[in-house]
């Protein structure tokens, strides 16, 4: 993790003189919106991870910051309402985003020996947008949460390229 | 007499205006900490959530890994770094007698490398030179930025200050521009903070790893579409040692967290 | 390459107290989405998997993706249950494991 060379931000628009450039090099720049364009939404990212059953609203608290000074490292913190015993308990909270490269950011996997039902990261935020967490309870019911939050940029950052 | 109130406004405005040229005045002085979010401020306030304590824990482990041929490792000589350590990122830069000019901490652990340990030097910006060099700094946090009081270090100082004032690049701005004369204000979206040096080397969420202050100051040259001196170059110590009087007082706080 | 991991775990707790656990660990999480000085790509090197045993039992884990920060950092909870050591994986993409472990005393 040598700090000093890769310098890129996470998603970014793509320099113009590669732009320019012919060749591989072109292709190379073409495929990379793409495959970040081909990304899931977010509702299916959510529908792949719930396998398609109903995510109802509530019992999952989404704590993220509403205005991000770096999008880099972005504390979030998900607390989902369960008594966290043998018979009743969250086990599994995803976290998606809505406009990253990828739309999965995290599956945390919970049980009775959790004792209660909350994780902390920290997510990257390529962009301002929305955030999802979703848990999945021992009875087989999704319940969910969204935030949003803007991301500001530095103005003074390392790379000009 | 409203002659003379004009005559005592323009020697005020004056007066203020030369103590303003010269940095900012010691009540206003405030770490790059004050202008940070609060969750940012939370990051580095914890060492338990902290990433620049990672490269604390990496250098505590090279510390006392023997080096070079001498196979001697830091600790051989310098003993345990929480006392032997303590107050020196505090003076850093300092004068080196073999150079005959200032030398940075980074700097000063590769000079021990050479003449000591006879290893070779680490990179500029190795994740090594970073960790000892976070190491040692950190066993000065929480003292205050007091710089060395050595005489032959002041035309190097005063080379600092200058260049600090000089405009440079193709934007034609000083240091001074922004972090003397339009701190506190925002660039786009982000508070120009005063440009202090107390908290390297630092974890950037924007460098996503630890830096060095060189980097830093390589950083806000680039910023200014300047060509950036080299890593080592004399001319990054001096502004170093610059920086070191213009932010005297503050608390070391190594290592820090900035977005 | 020294080991780089952080972990916050009580010393001692009383027994089934819920108890917060901090885990961090050094990490690029290069996400293979970005491009390096000669516009090559950086290819992508990120932690997959965190798990986290209690006394031999898996007690909690995660899936990692890319937009996960470097220097992954995760916090959550355990109830303890009894005196033992408590052990941290972390998988990367080529399967390559860095671990980190700490005794807990409950009473």
């Amino acid at each position: 993790m040598s700090g000093s060379q890769p310098t890129h931000g996470y998603f970014r628009p793509m320099p113009r003189r590669q732009l320019l450039a012919a060749g591989i090099a072109g292709l190379v720049v073409i495929s990379l919106p793409r495959r970040a364009l081909s990304r899931p939404s977010l509702e299916e990212a959510i529908r792949i991870f719930t396998g398609g059953a109903e995510v109802l609203d509530g019992r999952v608290r989404l704590e993220l910051p509403p205005l991000v000074e770096n999008g880099n490292a972005v504390g979030v913190t998900v607390t989902a309402e369960s008594p966290m015993t043998a018979t009743d308990h969250v086990r599994r909270i995803g976290v998606f985003n809505e406009k990253n490269p990828e739309a999965n950011v995290a599956v945390f996997h919970l049980g009775p020996r959790s004792g209660r039902a909350q994780v902390s990261t920290r997510i990257r935020l390529a962009t301002s947008q929305t955030v999802v967490a979703v848990a999945e309870m021992s009875d087989g019911s999704f319940w969910s949460s969204r935030a949003s939050a803007i991301v500001t940029l530095a103005a003074c950052i390392e790379d000009l390229t | 007499m409203r002659i003379l109130c004009g005559v005592a406004a323009i020697f005020v405005v004056l007066t203020c205006h030369i103590a303003a040229a010269d940095g900012i005045e010691d009540e206003d002085r405030r770490s790059g900490f004050d202008f940070m979010a609060p969750e940012t401020r939370a990051l580095q306030s914890d060492d338990t959530s902290n990433p620049g304590m990672l490269w604390v824990l990496q250098g505590e482990q090279l510390w006392q890994q023997a080096e070079g041929q001498a196979e001697i490792a830091c600790s051989g000589c310098h003993g345990d770094a929480s006392r032997t350590m303590h107050g020196v990122a505090a003076r850093y830069p300092a004068y080196d007698e073999a150079t005959g000019r200032p030398i940075d901490l980074a700097g000063r652990i590769n000079s021990c490398r050479a003449t000591r340990q006879r290893a070779e030097p680490l990179a500029p910006e190795s994740d090594a030179l970073l960790a000892l060099t976070t190491y040692v700094a950190h066993q000065s946090r929480g003292m205050r930025v007091m710089p060395a009081a050595d005489p032959r270090l002041a035309p190097f100082r005063e080379n600092g200050r200058r260049l600090f004032q000089s405009r440079i690049g193709q934007l034609d701005l000083s240091c001074a521009s922004c972090h003397d004369d339009n701190w506190g204000k925002r660039l786009g979206g982000a508070p120009i903070p005063q440009a202090h040096p107390n908290g390297y080397p630092l974890y950037r969420l924007e460098w996503q790893a630890v830096g060095s202050l060189q980097r830093r100051l390589r950083n806000c040259m680039i910023g200014v579409r300047a060509e950036p001196f080299a890593f080592g170059a004399p001319e990054l110590v001096d502004l170093e040692l610059y920086l070191t009087e213009r932010g005297s007082g503050l608390p070391i706080e190594t290592p820090a967290v900035r977005p | 390459m020294t080991a780089r991991a952080l972990i916050s775990v009580p010393k001692t707790a009383m027994r089934g107290e819920i108890v917060e656990i901090r885990a961090m660990t050094a990490h690029p999480m290069e996400t293979g989405y970005r491009t390096g000085l000669n516009g090559t790509n950086i290819p992508r090197n990120i932690i997959r998997r965190f798990a986290c045993t209690y006394d031999g039992e898996e007690v909690f884990s995660a899936d990692l993706f890319p937009a996960i920060s470097a220097n992954p950092f995760i916090a959550f909870t355990l109830i303890a249950t009894t005196s033992g050591t408590i052990e941290f994986v972390w998988t990367d993409d080529d399967g390559k494991t860095q671990t980190a472990s700490a005794d807990i005393t409950v009473t």
